[in-house]
């Protein structure tokens, strides 16, 4: 199948990734190479086959890990902040979001 | 000194012939001077090497170095350093200085070896030439209008042309093997799990794995031994007994069987790459080995469900760059959404954004079961052929990749051309399993061709024994590029 400029545009608004209207064309045009490629695997019977999520599934038992409820890390917020955009108070500072 | 392997350097250190501050000075210089044509390296620190060197050679007059005490080694730029540039390869880390050190800095850290930079690498190791890169392309040091392959391009160029004994890489779809490949070095790529990827920037965390680059794989032996290991801050990471990954060097070639599988061979392939790795896997079999043809009737897949599965988990993976705790933050926004899609757009490359797209893509609603699920369910029919394929066989032998080295901008303006390239190396960690490639002779323009071997889980060991047993009879390994003679 082949995407329509209004579909990749969906797909950019939900990636958060603005696109540049003149690049549009040529976005579609490659998404759609790209798409033409991976539509290959939609002729395969899987009828009976199970996802697999990780990659020693069924080889080896693959559970996660638990470990106990406790505070390992130390406070480091002055080290991450020193490295962020904007910083004050020890908060991260975006955009207002609510008037 | 230059083209000394890594167990050389260990012992003329033990010995005194050299020092690590003396070595390091070596390898910073030829770096330095070939860093302008190639490339390969994104950070050099002489104070910071120096001063590693220092201490490793205080270590190793005091007692209680190991084997890779002093020895330089350059990590790809994907693996956190602290107080040090981490950049990925991309304009949304290029100012990012990493608060931690990450698993397998630490580990080298711990083993006393020099820090000797930061290698280049395609953006967000996304890429099969080391031309994604925000800091540019790297070039093959056999023929600098050639990529080295990638996404761990620098790490191989740098080893290829002497700039440093031995180099970490990440291999997610072939990042390792294919860029050993297309420079003559030696690249393994483990077990998923069995290397720590804590403070490893993710990109597809179901594939990604850490592991070393160097000239010979004897070498390669020596620096898992460092790297792999049981971390509990990476959920991947696989509780297992500590393992000597030398133990198996000198394996026993008679009887060995050795899988060939027929679709590593069919039409497409290289003629010269053909008989390069027809040549290797004769030398095996004079040596009583026995080939069995196998079939991985899946493999075929690989390449497209690789392209569903890796950019999904990508989309996930790289939410977290949205210009607010780190990295690349926009200058001009008007409100918060506004201002992550303009930092997204700045701060990614087109392949970057558009693997974000697949990945978004295929998850969303109406596409996930026809995409992302059926590619799951492909991805254990490819396992399974493997599965198989080891019931007959004790190693798998193929080509790396399908070419040698192509020329810069020659496939950057199809992707499904570029994505081909790792038609050999996507199945292997799609099955989460081992793979290595080593060099195995030249096509007719001089450029180095690589042999692939795979095994089962964990036959790490035993895929070095195989590749250390050929590199004692030949000396592909010890060839040094044109570009960059000694």
């Amino acid at each position: 199948m082949s995407l329509t400029p209004d579909q990749v545009r969906r797909i950019a608004a939900l990636a958060r990734i603005e696109l540049d209207p003149a690049e549009e064309q040529g976005v579609a045009e490659r998404l759609n190479r790209v798409l033409g490629l991976i539509d290959q695997i939609q002729k395969q019977d899987t009828s009976g086959t199970a996802p697999m999520a990780h990659p020693l599934d069924g080889r080896l038992p693959v559970a996660q890990r638990l470990r106990p409820d406790e505070v390992s890390e130390p406070d480091k917020r002055e080290e991450f902040q020193a490295i962020a955009p904007a910083v004050e108070g020890g908060l991260y500072l975006v955009p207002k979001v609510i008037e | 000194m230059l083209n000394a392997t890594v167990s050389e350097l260990s012992a003329a250190l033990t010995a005194k012939k050299i020092s690590s501050v003396e070595l390091t000075k070596l390898f910073i210089a030829r770096a330095k001077s070939l860093n302008g044509r190639l490339n390969a390296f994104i950070t050099l620190d002489e104070g910071r090497s120096l001063a590693e060197a220092r201490v490793a050679d205080e270590r190793r007059s005091k007692g209680g170095a190991g084997p890779l005490t002093g020895i330089p080694v350059a990590h790809k730029d994907i693996y956190c350093t602290k107080g040090m540039l981490t950049t990925c390869g991309s304009r949304m880390l290029a100012n990012f200085v990493s608060p931690y050190d990450a698993h397998v800095i630490e580990r080298f850290a711990a083993a006393g070896t020099v820090l000797l930079g930061k290698t280049n690498m395609d953006e967000f190791a996304m890429g099969s030439s080391n031309e994604t890169s925000w800091f540019g392309p790297v070039r093959n040091p056999w023929d600098t209008g050639r990529v080295p392959g990638g996404s761990s391009g620098g790490s191989a160029a740098a080893v290829a042309a002497r700039m440093a004994p031995a180099a970490t890489g990440t291999d997610t779809g072939g990042s390792i093997r294919q860029p050993a490949a297309l420079t003559g070095t030696c690249g393994l790529k483990p077990t998923y799990g069995v290397v720590s990827r804590y403070g490893m920037i993710a990109f597809a965390s179901s594939l990604d794995q850490g592991g070393p680059f160097a000239r010979s794989a004897e070498d390669l032996a020596l620096l898992m031994n460092v790297m792999a290991g049981f971390d509990p801050r990476d959920s991947t990471s696989l509780e297992r007994n500590k393992e000597d990954y030398s133990r198996e060097l000198n394996l026993e070639l008679k009887n060995l069987r050795i899988g060939l599988p027929k679709e590593f061979f069919a039409e497409g392939l290289d003629a010269d790459v053909r008989a390069r790795v027809t040549e290797a896997v004769r030398w095996f079999e004079s040596q009583g080995a026995k080939t069995v043809e196998i079939t991985l009737p899946n493999a075929g897949l690989g390449v497209p469900v690789y392209y569903v599965i890796a950019p999904a988990e990508a989309s996930s993976n790289l939410s977290r760059f949205d210009g607010t705790r780190y990295g690349h933050r926009a200058k001009q926004y008007s409100d918060l959404l506004d201002m992550y899609r303009r930092t997204r757009a700045e701060g990614f490359g087109a392949e970057v954004k558009r693997r974000i797209l697949v990945g978004t893509y295929v998850l969303s609603h109406g596409y996930y079961d026809a995409y992302y699920l059926q590619a799951q369910k492909v991805r254990r029919l490819i396992a399974k052929d493997f599965a198989a394929a080891f019931e007959r066989s004790d190693l798998v032998m193929g080509p790396t990749s399908p070419s040698t080295a192509f020329a810069l901008g020659e496939k950057t303006e199809d992707p499904v051309q570029m994505y081909l390239n790792d038609i050999f190396t996507i199945p292997a960690p799609l099955a989460g399993l081992p793979g290595l490639s080593i060099p195995c002779g030249f096509d007719a323009r001089g450029l180095p061709v690589g042999l692939q071997i795979m095994g089962d889980y964990f036959s790490e060991a035993k895929m070095l024994g195989a590749a250390h047993r050929y590199q004692q009879a030949t000396d592909w390994h010890r060839r040094v590029p044109k570009e960059t003679p000694l």
